[in-house]
């Protein structure tokens, strides 16, 4: 009889910051346990305590080089609690929507072609040396070159809004600090048929392989769970810069709904297990066991009314019909689900464009100084919450940041025991194909791990297999894998 | 002939800041004919701006290895590390010969640091060092290369 085995993926690769993947074998070769295991680096939270609170929206956005705009805007959301400031002008509240769309936008796009495309078009089990963007562009140089083009147009309109491509200062306690040059705005318009013309074209590559793949959509990673994201207050649809709180369950009944963000501690709970430095949120009238949520793209399809642009609206009815009207399950889903959020930002960048008050010259505003502060947004990833306390002398005492990828922690794990089983159970070999399998179930959730270190000597991909008694009986880089 | 020289490097990561840092210092020298970028980490639109520039210089901290600092050329590898969000140069000069036919000179030079992984802003003793020495080559190595006298793989 075969002797229980461990499996070690780690890091996990194409996710930002390193992971770890175990899986556990029993003896006859069929999974036990499968868990994710992130290194999330820690620290921050203390850091920046005894930081004045004008400091922090530019200094959180060193959590993370791949979505500082998303920490940039929820910390300066939570320093306009503090000031005081429950509206903002007009021109700020615009500016920092088109640099959160910006970002969305650009975000979604790097993911999608560079990330998630070569594991799409190729399959799953391709060799490695052919699931990579490089024979993506081979094949689709024009898919590449547009990526590319996407990408920088959501960087521009980053460093337009904020001043800079990094550590910029542009949103500011109390609104913004700068507008829109009209000769800037006009730039940009210049381009927007394009970017709108390839988001769509984006979108429909994006449908045609879940619905070409309809049968692998459908088993892969996919489980019913409670999802979670921001809706308008005023008629529940899709707002990725504010909002309040939804939760449904797997069948799209309400948990709650229209929940103050600042109340965001009375609905979740931050659980803690032993085996990850990264907390497990639930929702509390459900608790630990079966409150776990998802939240991102495919959590807001689902979980919104409807968007409030023709196109990605229209685009959104779509998927749905998939499902009948029903929550959508399926891990791969968020591709789609991504490329509806790119043709929406792309949308609401083209209206923020054409509206005079991204010229106006009133960019702040003041109020009556409070001690606590609460920002929320959606990211890219999902949502986003930023909770600070400062003292007289203006410096922070308090900061309790949930990323979503700590809001997505129980649903990776999920996916990837889900896939684990599926897919390597029985075997007496595991091939780099079915390891595949498992990150591509954790790249859907396009996770951030917060680590942005990757200095030249850095380890590449290693995988070590284990026994029983813990000893290492193989081990493998990325690298000769892929040789 | 004007380079494109990008440091990039995340600040608040103690060591890891080498390659913002080593920009800032020249950004602030006024090469003529170097033209500076900071950034986080290298991303696929980088290939733009390498596809523009007639000769790149990336830096980078280098974690492990006993020199202060390793210059050498780079060239498009497709084989490299796709691991991430971000890119290596290999694979940068990869998607500017491939999308754009364009294969500027590049070089990368990369600084090494001891402190890596810790939220800290600040550069360690030894990455100052090290820093100091790796600016006062480039910038040798910079007006060499402009009379066309300059050494293409140095370890000090």
């Amino acid at each position: 009889m075969a002797e229980p085995r461990l499996i070690e993926i780690s890091p996990v690769t194409r996710v930002e910051g390193h992971g770890k993947v175990t899986i556990h074998l029993d003896a006859d070769n069929n999974v036990d346990k499968a868990r994710l295991h992130i290194v999330e680096f820690r620290g921050f939270e203390r850091f920046i305590r005894g930081r004045l609170l004008w400091e922090v929206p530019v200094i959180v956005q060193r959590l993370c080089g791949i979505c500082p705009v998303s920490h940039h805007l929820a910390a300066a959301k939570a320093m306009d609690m503090i000031c005081g400031v429950d509206e903002l002008p007009p021109t700020a509240e615009k500016m920092r929507r088109l640099m959160h769309y910006g970002q969305v936008m650009q975000s979604h796009v790097l993911h999608f072609f560079h990330l998630a495309a070569p594991d799409l078009l190729f399959g799953f089990d391709a060799p490695a040396e052919k699931r990579n963007i490089f024979e993506i562009i081979k094949e689709h140089p024009e898919l590449g070159r547009r990526a590319i083009a996407m990408r920088k147009f959501g960087q521009d309109i980053i460093e337009a809004t904020a001043g800079k491509k990094i550590h910029g200062t542009g949103a500011i306690p109390g609104g913004i600090n700068r507008n829109l040059p009209i000769a800037t705005r006009d730039a940009f318009l210049a381009t927007m048929d394009d970017m709108l013309g390839w988001s769509q074209d984006a979108l429909a590559l994006a449908r045609r392989y879940t619905l070409e793949h309809d049968h692998l959509v459908t088993e892969f990673a996919s489980f019913p769970s409670n999802y979670m994201s921001l809706v308008r207050e005023a008629d529940g649809a899709l707002d990725l810069y504010h909002g309040r709180l939804r939760a449904m369950n797997a069948t799209g009944g309400p948990i709650f709904d229209m929940v103050d963000y600042t109340r965001y501690h009375e609905v979740l709970v931050e659980d803690v297990r032993s085996y990850s430095y990264m907390k497990f949120p639930y929702i509390r009238e459900i608790g630990p066991e079966n409150g776990w949520y998802r939240v991102g793209p495919l959590a807001r399809m689902n979980a919104v009314d409807f968007i409030d642009t023709p196109l990605a609206n229209a685009a959104l009815a779509d998927l749905r019909t998939v499902t009948m009207g029903s929550p959508n399950n399926s891990t791969l889903a968020n591709h789609w689900a991504r490329m509806i959020e790119v043709v929406h930002c792309v949308e609401k960048i083209r209206e923020l464009l054409h509206d005079p008050d991204l010229q106006g010259t009133d960019l702040k505003a003041t109020g009556d100084r409070r001690e606590e502060g609460i920002g929320v947004i959606e990211a890219p990833r999902g949502n986003l919450i930023h909770h600070y306390k400062v003292d007289e002398n203006d410096q922070v005492t308090y900061c309790n940041l949930i990323v979503s990828t700590t809001h997505n922690n129980e649903g990776m794990n999920r996916a990837v025991k889900d896939v684990a089983v599926k897919h390597l159970s029985g075997r007496d070999r595991i091939t780099e194909g079915m390891l595949n399998h498992v990150e591509v179930a954790i790249r859907a959730y396009d996770p951030c791990l917060s680590c942005a270190t990757h200095a030249l000597g850095q380890m590449p991909l290693q995988v070590e297999l284990f026994d029983c008694e813990g000893a290492l009986i193989d081990s493998r880089l990325r690298s000769e894998q892929s040789a | 002939m004007t380079m494109l020289l990008i440091g990039y490097g995340n600040a608040g990561r103690g060591d890891d800041g080498l390659g913002p840092a080593f920009a800032e210092r020249i950004s602030a020298a006024r090469l003529p004919g170097c033209r500076v970028e900071i950034d986080y980490q290298l991303a696929v639109e980088h290939a733009l701006q390498v596809a523009e520039a007639e000769s790149v210089l990336f830096v980078d901290a280098l974690m492990g290895g006993d020199a202060p600092y390793r210059f050498a050329r780079v060239r498009a590898d497709r084989s490299s590390d796709l691991g991430s969000h971000s890119l290596q140069p290999e694979a940068v000069l990869t998607l500017a010969e491939t999308l754009y036919r364009k294969t500027p000179p590049a070089f990368v030079l990369g600084i090494a640091g001891e402190s890596f992984g810790e939220v800290a802003e600040g550069l360690s003793a030894t990455a100052l060092e090290n820093l100091d020495l790796a600016e006062a080559f480039f910038i040798d190595w910079f007006a060499a290369s402009r009379s066309g006298d300059a050494a293409t793989d140095v370890e000090a």
